[in-house]
């Protein structure tokens, strides 16, 4: 009944979480080992099985509430998995703008070695699988770690954005291959984002409480 | 308007209201909800006295209604139903004329007029969104009528004699989707002049609505809140529990 789609909801939205982590991985690993088939792969196979994922999602949430009227931490659950399922696929578009502008670069000469954008995908990776591991364990503790830990990628994005400035206005021939490793590091930036966002709803799901726009009530 | 005060009631041994405090909201629609045995049902008739006539029946603490405890001896149990109406579960028209339904409580409060009836009986169909449907046929029986008719025929029965708070006790469980959504439209229309409780065992149904909802379990108030709280963010494990269908 209520109880098995809710449990197969989870299944398939933890399912889910796992291939956009596997594909944002492929596409920074694919940039920093030059990779293409990792790239390609992200892009030709990894994003059509995202959407039908996130399709058969969300199909099954909105049936699971029109066929059980779930209530209280029912209800918010499967609200969450909706909310976390948009989130997801979002992650999985950036992971193909990263792929794509990896693409890009991989076959010119580096303007600088990519250690402060192995740094921030590091993090944001880790922000994404503790997301996760809170949805999954339902730890609220874990979900505000993630929280709290977003200025760390907002700042060495703001930090790789500045360097590239410089690196642009020294070097004009460099101002292409610069603006798409800006595309990579903001694209990182907004997964980390949605990592906060998916932490969040955790946080509602579990205790009801709205941490958003700090308005824990 | 209304509250209880340490409220508690047996029926015999049976102990089915245990020390019950709470305060029905003026002008808005309070459902109490919970599952079967639960309480809800004798709650719903302690607010007009409409347990005094069960054997065994013991309340002990105070039903306050507009300032004063309704169960003090001077107060007169028909006095206090003519200003708290109830409807029930089945529609219950006696087996009279349509007209004779409405004017019946009117007749019995002392109005003679017949030009004074019609205009109550007409008002008080209308609020009861019964008027169109029945207009050229009041001096029919009222047992000709749908099931969801006659039950807003006794909702317009018990406006007749202008409550102030109307208590209804599973008025849809007997009725189809469509009659019950009548009756919801019309609730939600009444409460603009009137204090509503509701009881149901059907938590859509409260959460559709009422404004206020309390959830009773083995004769305890567990929880009142906004029912827009209680099926949200429930504070007690037990009304989630009922809200999951775990027990019910």
């Amino acid at each position: 009944m209520f109880e098995e789609k809710l449990n197969e909801l989870k299944r398939e939205i933890i399912n889910y979480a796992f291939l956009v982590e596997r594909m944002i991985e492929k596409s920074i690993n694919g940039l920093l080992e030059k990779k293409e088939e990792l790239l390609r792969e992200v892009i030709e196979r990894d994003e059509i099985e995202a959407n039908d994922f996130e399709i058969k999602i969300d199909e099954l949430a909105i049936t699971t509430i029109a066929k059980y009227e779930p209530k209280g931490k029912d209800l918010r659950e499967v609200l969450m998995i909706l909310k976390i399922n948009n989130d997801l696929e979002r992650m999985a578009d950036h992971a193909v703008n990263i792929c794509e502008s990896a693409l890009f670069l991989i076959e010119r000469p580096k303007v600088k070695p990519f250690t402060e954008i192995n740094k921030i995908a590091n993090e944001t990776i880790k922000m994404l699988k503790d997301s996760i591991d809170s949805f999954i364990e339902e730890n609220t503790k874990k979900a505000k770690s993630v929280c709290e830990r977003d200025y760390i990628v907002d700042d060495l994005n703001s930090s790789i954005s500045k360097e590239l400035i410089s690196y642009m206005m020294c070097d004009p021939g460099a101002i292409e291959r610069c603006m798409h490793i800006m595309r990579i590091s903001n694209n990182i930036e907004r997964i980390a984002d949605l990592s906060t966002n998916i932490s969040e709803d955790v946080i509602f799901m579990v205790e009801g409480k709205v941490i958003k726009h700090h308005r824990e009530e | 308007m209304i509250k209880t005060e340490n409220l508690n009631v047996y029926f015999g041994e049976n102990h089915v209201l245990k020390n019950i405090n709470i305060e029905i909201p003026e002008k808005k629609i309070t459902a109490i909800m919970g599952p079967s045995g639960c309480g809800k049902s004798t709650l719903l008739r302690c607010f007009n006295r409409m347990n005094d006539l069960i054997d065994n029946f013991v309340l002990q603490g105070k039903v306050i209604f507009n300032g004063k405890n309704i169960y003090e001896n001077s107060t007169e149990p028909s006095e206090i139903r003519t200003k708290i109406g109830m409807v029930f579960q089945k529609p219950n028209p006696f087996p009279k004329s349509i007209y004779e339904n409405v004017a019946f409580g009117p007749k019995i409060l002392g109005i003679k007029d017949k030009s004074k009836l019609d205009y109550i009986v007409e008002e008080s169909l209308k609020k009861a969104y019964l008027w169109e449907e029945v207009k050229d046929k009041l001096r029919e029986n009222a047992l000709n009528l749908s099931g969801g008719q006659q039950q807003r025929l006794c909702i317009a029965r018990a406006l007749a004699v202008g409550p102030e708070v109307l208590l209804l006790d599973e008025p849809t469980s007997a009725l189809d989707p469509v009659a019950s959504k009548k009756i919801e439209e019309l609730l939600e229309e009444l409460k603009k002049n009137l204090t509503i409780v509701i009881v149901t065992h059907n938590p859509s149904q409260a959460s559709r609505i009422s404004d206020y909802t309390a959830f009773l379990y083995l004769g305890e108030l567990i929880e009142f809140n906004t029912t827009d709280k209680i099926f949200t963010i429930p504070k007690h494990p037990k009304t989630q529990e009922y809200l999951s269908g775990k027990f019910g």
